[in-house]
């Protein structure tokens, strides 16, 4: 094991999920600062709770004038699936105390976890703590700089753009999901189904809540229909 | 305020997910069904994220959003960055905001 080797190799790894970050990061602090957060609430959600999904969610619920407890419910769902990422990314680590893989945890994102856990097949290599947290911290860096970015330029945005932001929101859960739906159509399938039950359970219940019952039960049916591969 | 107590949640909600497997990991044995049902979460809750909600994108104009959706959507068939599917459908409904 070689520390400084081990850090600087991580952060090479790591950069490519850095400049998938940035751009949007900015976005995420553009449209934060447009539903009426400060520059340093957008920064420190970026800081705190960094994981992109949930962030964007967290604005549109706002938006949608959802309470704290609906958003942080729906936030605790759709992070649960960390608890699996978590879990791989452990099994790979080949050293490190409880201390240190408690605090490298933090970086875990659907992103760090398919690099940390792919990696190995290609490279050989081990995955050492130092590479890990070079790693997590070139890709944190990215998100929580982006953001800042995103902050700052909203302010340099003509009012005719800043109108259209909100359909940025959509534009960027549509971007997540399209691609993944054109692949598969269980995926899709899940998906249009959470659609029409948000919309049934929209009739009779706060927004907030019906989101996230939409999403556990939208995603309970994808359980039953899924196969071996997601 | 409230938007603190959102987020300092958030934190909560978002960590204590990603931390348990350190402690916990050798206890952990998942049935079959809750993995996938993990996995299809994300793609759920996108889904009852956009609808309806993207309908009332302007008020009593659902046909705005329905437009800058449908760009975005098609968009997503080319493999775009994600960023670019943004701004096409940010320009797509200034444009149609003025249009229609």
């Amino acid at each position: 094991m070689n520390p400084p080797k081990d850090f600087l190799s991580g952060i090479k790894a790591g950069s490519p999920i850095a400049i998938g970050y940035v751009p949007i990061a900015i976005a995420f602090g553009a449209l934060a600062i447009e539903t009426g957060l400060s520059v340093s609430e957008a920064v420190l959600m970026s800081v705190f709770v960094f994981a992109g999904a949930s962030q964007f969610m967290a604005v549109s619920m706002i938006l949608a004038g959802a309470s704290a407890l609906q958003i942080i419910t729906a936030t605790f769902f759709i992070n649960l699936r960390h608890l699996i990422m978590s879990m791989a990314v452990n099994a790979e680590l080949a050293e490190g105390s409880k201390a240190w893989k408690t605090a490298l945890s933090f970086g875990i994102t659907d992103e760090t976890f398919a690099l940390l856990t792919l990696r190995e097949k290609v490279d050989q290599k081990q995955t050492t703590r130092f590479f890990t947290a070079g790693l997590m911290i070139v890709a944190y860096s990215g998100w929580v700089l982006g953001t800042t970015a995103g902050c700052v330029s909203v302010r340099v945005i003509p009012a005719a753009i800043s109108a259209g932001m909100l359909i940025g929101l959509y534009a960027m859960f549509i971007g997540l999901l399209g691609p993944q739906m054109w692949k598969s159509i269980k995926i899709s399938i899940i998906a249009v189904v959470s659609m029409l039950l948000n919309a049934i359970f929209q009739s009779f219940l706060e927004p907030g809540w019906a989101i996230v019952l939409a999403t556990i039960m939208g995603a309970l049916i994808g359980a039953l229909l899924m196969g071996e591969q997601a | 305020m409230k938007i603190m107590l959102i987020i300092v949640g958030m934190t909560a909600a978002t960590y204590v997910p990603r931390m348990l497997p350190v402690f916990f990991m050798d206890r952990f044995s998942f049935p079959g069904w809750f993995k996938k049902w993990l996995q299809s979460i994300p793609y759920a809750a996108l889904g009852a994220l956009i609808f309806p909600g993207i309908l009332w994108v302007e008020k009593d104009k659902p046909l705005i959003g329905i437009i800058g959706g449908l760009v975005a959507a098609v968009l997503t068939i080319f493999d775009l960055h994600i960023v670019i599917i943004m701004a096409a459908a940010i320009i797509a409904t200034i444009v149609s905001q003025n249009l229609l």
